[in-house]
């Protein structure tokens, strides 16, 4: 039974994740009244990837061709490693949450890397960009991944997950005021309004895109999938972190049912809501940016300060 | 056999070994290529037996003190003391002097016939003895002179290069600054003699009941300015990227990643040892500087193109890390919570050593650039790991290290000091609860602009195309070169994957020290990995390393060989918008961090001025060349260094009066200073 919801648990993540993107702009297009493709495209556009001939740059070294690879099984070992239906699985070697953070920094770092391998001025400045918006998101992913950890003390995310402090009065307003928070890192780590455009291929504006413009084929398909785990593995930490709804807490087939399908219909609200902000507001100035990532450090800081 | 190793004839045999290494390299100066194996040979042999003593002195774990005969003075004896943490500095020394030799002997050959290669393996060998006689010295004079020996042999390193004029400015502030920081050293030891009546730290231990507290502050101020001046904390930090960059590679290795580390070990043992109870303001006063100084160092790193000077802002950067953990140890002991005071400890030392290995790693493998490059100048890189992969492939390791990135040793020993400032958040109250919040938000910042420096510094050094022709021409290192750093990238790793093992050993060495002696059991380590007792935090770098192993096969595996195995790669150009695509298209490392720089424009002060030639300089419609100067602003500098500096330069000017020139009125001060000495000595 264990062996079966692990192995639910660590392919749950590169499996659904292209759902998610999917749903995101199935509900994009609705909003612009038009038809939109299925959500099930991004397999399709996958599928299609992995299937092309690849061009590289000439100038690229092998950065620029393990990168790829890197990226993809940092999500892989993450999105394992953090709650996503059950908090009762108990991973203790890599689910402590400052671990987590600095495992996502090795796919940031060789986002960029590959960015700048291939010397194109698109590249160079995507991941300039990226690492700016990352450095200044970095104090508020942290801050907001300590202020759910400091009421019981636990730093391992299924305990934090299992522990539900959002129940209790006295730590409702933090944790709602720290979720705030981690929303805008979100929206900042997986290249969402109004920190990037993921839908953009204007390059003055793009980020995330600009560093991977230079991929093809097997390898493009590696990165797509890659930030689409990655923007699961935020929303999974979103919803089971302060959200600790509807987590199956022992090993019980209809709890784990329970949990899974909980975790689709947050995963929705999720979409929802950030299909809703794509759509109705702007991509802020670039020099605004650092703004939003600072109240959301702030707003943080004084959550913590709240919890005694 | 190892009660011998570890004996204190062992450790005078270690110096003389060096001392032969110094001396021999001095009488062979006539014979470049000779002075300079002899003076590798006996580095290596030196730093090996180091190595084995230390260890031995840590296993063993007793105090090892002797006298070296009498000298004669009354204040001055040659007493030596090494216990635990001793010994754990002796290792650190060894450890980074053994890679920084084997490095010493390709590396030099491109100062044959140019320099005295004999007088650089003397002060090589010199400033290796000072910092071992630093770190074991028990006697407060003795500890002076010793420090004297570290600052000028390293004073001379550093002007080696001495054709550079700038090197020579370099070696002169660093001369300065360190002379100012040694005053305010022997200020503090006057004071601990006035009260105790001994320069002799054991009888300082043992009297400092009779110092009063608004004096301890004091010699806490002092002792503060003083080594902090040697180990750059920030506002005394001005000669540190000056210095560091000036000497030699192998040489910046030594003094960026140990002897700075010199000025950490006696503020451990004054702050630590001898000087306990302390208050608790000194605890937060030291996490303060150390947020302050990881932060802005790490800022100032960006604003850097210069290889050697942005590595010398991260151990700026470094040093504030290694002091959140002290103070965080700091407080806590005044507190009265000695295992708590015990887990800052270890992040202290563990960070002490990571980053020793790993800085010295980043300027090794930046002399190598240097090396075939002859430039410092970051802009006029690029490509460089088509032409030097293995460098490229080490700096990468340290890159990945000092940004803490697991499985590397940066991480583990930066999530124990997170670790010691989240219990303290967790414990304290308002006010001293802010300062942790602080302290802890500065270094989560430090941590995401640090990887953004290191992105800036790897790319822009070995990716994309060459900016320059010298790069066309650059050549990998030679074998002597790669090996040590090899080494050390290898201990990077070793280091963090069994980080386990690592802060066990560092954990045995803090319960020998007074205050830990029956500290309860927090941390626990063990080959698997690190966790603390009191709650769920825990990690473990085998099962990362082997995990991340495994999944990586999997999808290389699954992506290569099992969907579309015919798959074509073509080579082809990068996309270029239709133009020629020019190296000058790319992006420079001033050009990757000036988004950073303008966000942080208040602190750092970025100013760009044009200088524009005009064809007609009276229309002044179209120009002929302009030239654009990016600049960043020291703060430090404008508000601090420039007023004193004027301040001083007012006073000499007062001064002038009285030295007229005129003998008589010369005379006239001598009797009056006779005069006045000898009614107060009446």
């Amino acid at each position: 039974m264990t062996i079966i919801i692990w192995i639910i648990q660590l392919i749950f993540v590169p499996t659904v994740s292209p759902l998610c993107i999917g749903v995101i702009k199935k509900i994009k297009a609705k909003f612009q009244n038009r038809q939109g493709a299925s959500i099930f495209q991004p397999y399709k556009d996958l599928w299609k990837l992995f299937h092309k001939d690849e061009v590289i740059s000439k100038d690229a070294s092998w950065i620029f061709r393990v990168a790829p690879f890197i990226i993809f099984t940092i999500t892989i070992i993450v999105g394992a490693s953090i709650p996503l239906f059950a908090s009762f699985l108990e991973n203790n070697i890599t689910s402590d949450f400052l671990f987590i953070v600095y495992a996502l920094a090795i796919g940031t770092f060789f986002l960029a890397l590959a960015g700048m391998d291939t010397g194109s001025a698109f590249g160079g400045f995507g991941s300039s960009r990226e690492m700016t918006m990352s450095a200044l998101a970095e104090g508020g992913l942290i801050f907001s991944l300590l202020t759910v950890s400091l009421p019981r003390g636990d730093s391992n995310l299924f305990a934090i997950s299992g522990s539900n402090i959002v129940s209790e009065t006295q730590f409702f307003l933090p944790i709602m005021l720290s979720f705030i928070g981690f929303f805008i890192v979100l929206l900042a780590e997986t290249a969402r309004f109004p920190f990037d455009n993921p839908a953009t291929h204007l390059e003055l504006t793009m980020i995330h895109e600009a560093m991977i413009l230079e991929y093809s084929g097997k390898k493009l398909a590696l990165m797509e999938w890659a930030s689409a785990n990655k923007f699961l593995i935020f929303v999974g930490l979103g919803s089971n972190l302060f959200l600790p709804f509807g987590l199956a807490q022992t090993a019980d087939i209809k709890q784990i049912m329970m949990g899974i399908s909980f975790l689709v219909i947050k995963m929705f609200v999720f979409c929802l809501a950030i299909a809703i902000i794509e759509s109705s507001m702007a991509k802020y100035r670039f020099f605004r940016l650092p703004d939003i990532l600072l109240i959301s450090f702030i707003l943080n800081a004084v959550a913590i300060g709240f919890i005694k | 056999m190892i009660n011998m190793i570890a004996s204190p004839s062992s450790f005078i045999f270690l110096l003389i070994c060096l001392m032969v290494g110094a001396i021999g390299s001095l009488l062979l100066r006539k014979y470049d290529d000779i002075a300079n194996k002899w003076s590798g040979i006996f580095g290596i042999i030196g730093s090996l037996w180091g190595i084995i003593f230390s260890i031995s002195a840590i296993t063993i774990g007793n105090n090892q003190s002797f006298t070296l005969g009498e000298s004669g003075f009354q204040f001055l004896s040659l007493s030596f003391n090494i216990d635990a943490l001793s010994a754990f500095f002796i290792f650190v020394i060894s450890l980074i002097a053994l890679f920084c030799s084997i490095y010493g002997i390709g590396y030099v050959k491109h100062f044959y016939k140019k320099y005295d290669i004999g007088a650089l393996g003397f002060f090589y060998h010199l400033f290796l003895v000072g910092m071992l006689l630093v770190v074991s010295a028990s006697n407060g004079i003795f500890f002076l002179i010793a420090w004297e020996i570290m600052s000028i042999a390293s004073y001379f390193l550093v002007v080696y290069d001495r054709n550079d004029e700038q090197n020579v400015k370099a070696g002169f502030l660093y001369l300065l600054m360190t002379h100012v920081g040694t005053a305010f050293i022997i200020s503090a030891f006057i004071l601990l003699y006035k009260f105790t009546g001994s320069f002799d730290f054991e009888v300082i231990k043992a009297n400092v009941g009779l110092i009063p507290l608004f004096v301890k502050d004091i010699i806490f101020v002092l002792a503060m300015i003083g080594f902090g001046t040697k180990a750059g904390i920030i506002p005394f930090h001005i000669w540190l990227p000056a210095a560091h960059p000036a000497a030699p590679s192998h040489v910046s290795g030594l003094m960026s990643g140990v002897m700075i580390k010199t000025g950490i070990y006696m503020m451990i043992r004054i702050f630590l040892e001898i000087l306990q109870p302390v208050p608790a303001w000194w605890g937060l006063a030291v996490l303060v500087v150390g947020a302050v100084s990881a932060l802005i160092g790490v800022l100032y790193a960006l604003t850097e193109h210069d290889i050697k000077r942005l590595l010398a802002y991260h151990s700026i950067e470094n040093i504030g890390i290694i002091l959140l953990g002290l103070g965080s140890s700091l407080m806590f002991s005044s507190m009265n919570m000695p295992s708590l005071a015990l887990l800052g400890f270890v992040a202290t030392l563990f960070h002490t050593l990571n980053h020793a290995t790993f800085k010295s790693l980043l300027f090794l493998s930046a002399g190598s650039v240097i090396n075939a490059t002859h430039t410092r100048n970051m802009e006029e890189y690029g490509g460089l790991i088509k032409y030097m992969p293995y460098t490229a492939f080490f700096f990468l390791i340290g890159s990945m290290a000092i940004s803490a990135l697991p499985p590397f040793n940066g991480f583990f020993s930066e999530w124990l000091t997170f670790q010691s400032l989240f219990e303290g958040i967790k414990l304290l109250d308002f006010p001293q609860k802010w300062i942790f919040i602080s302290a802890a938000g500065s270094l989560a910042f430090t941590g995401g602009l640090a990887l953004a420096c290191f992105v800036k510094a790897f790319g822009s050094t070995f990716l994309a195309r060459p900016r320059s022709e010298e790069v066309m021409h650059a050549k990998e290192s030679s074998f002597s070169l790669k090996l040590a750093m090899g080494g050390i990238a290898v201990l990077a790793l070793l280091f963090g994957v069994f980080s386990g093992p690592m802060i066990s050993f560092i954990k045995k060495i803090g319960e020998n020290l007074a205050i830990f002696k029956n500290a309860p059991a927090l941390l626990s380590a063990s080959t698997q990995g690190v966790g603390l007792e009191n709650g769920t935090a825990y990690v473990s770098g085998p099962a990362f390393f082997i995990i991340f192993i495994i999944v990586a096969f999997i999808a290389v595996i699954f992506v290569k060989y099992l969907i579309n195995k015919n798959q074509k790669i073509k080579i082809g150009a990068t996309w270029d918008c239709g133009t020629d695509l020019t190296p000058r298209m790319e992006i420079t490392s001033t050009g990757f961090a000036r988004s950073i720089i303008l966000i942080f424009k208040g602190l750092l002060k970025p100013s760009i001025q044009y200088e524009i030639d005009y064809q007609d300089s009276e229309s002044r419609y179209l120009q002929k060349s302009m030239n654009v100067t990016l600049g960043v602003e020291d703060v430090n500098n404008s508000y601090i260094y420039k007023p004193l500096q004027k301040f001083i330069n007012a006073l000499s000017v007062k001064a002038k009066k009285i030295q007229g020139g005129n003998i008589n009125a010369y005379i006239l001060y001598i009797f009056a200073a006779l005069i006045i000495t000898l009614f107060l000595a009446l």
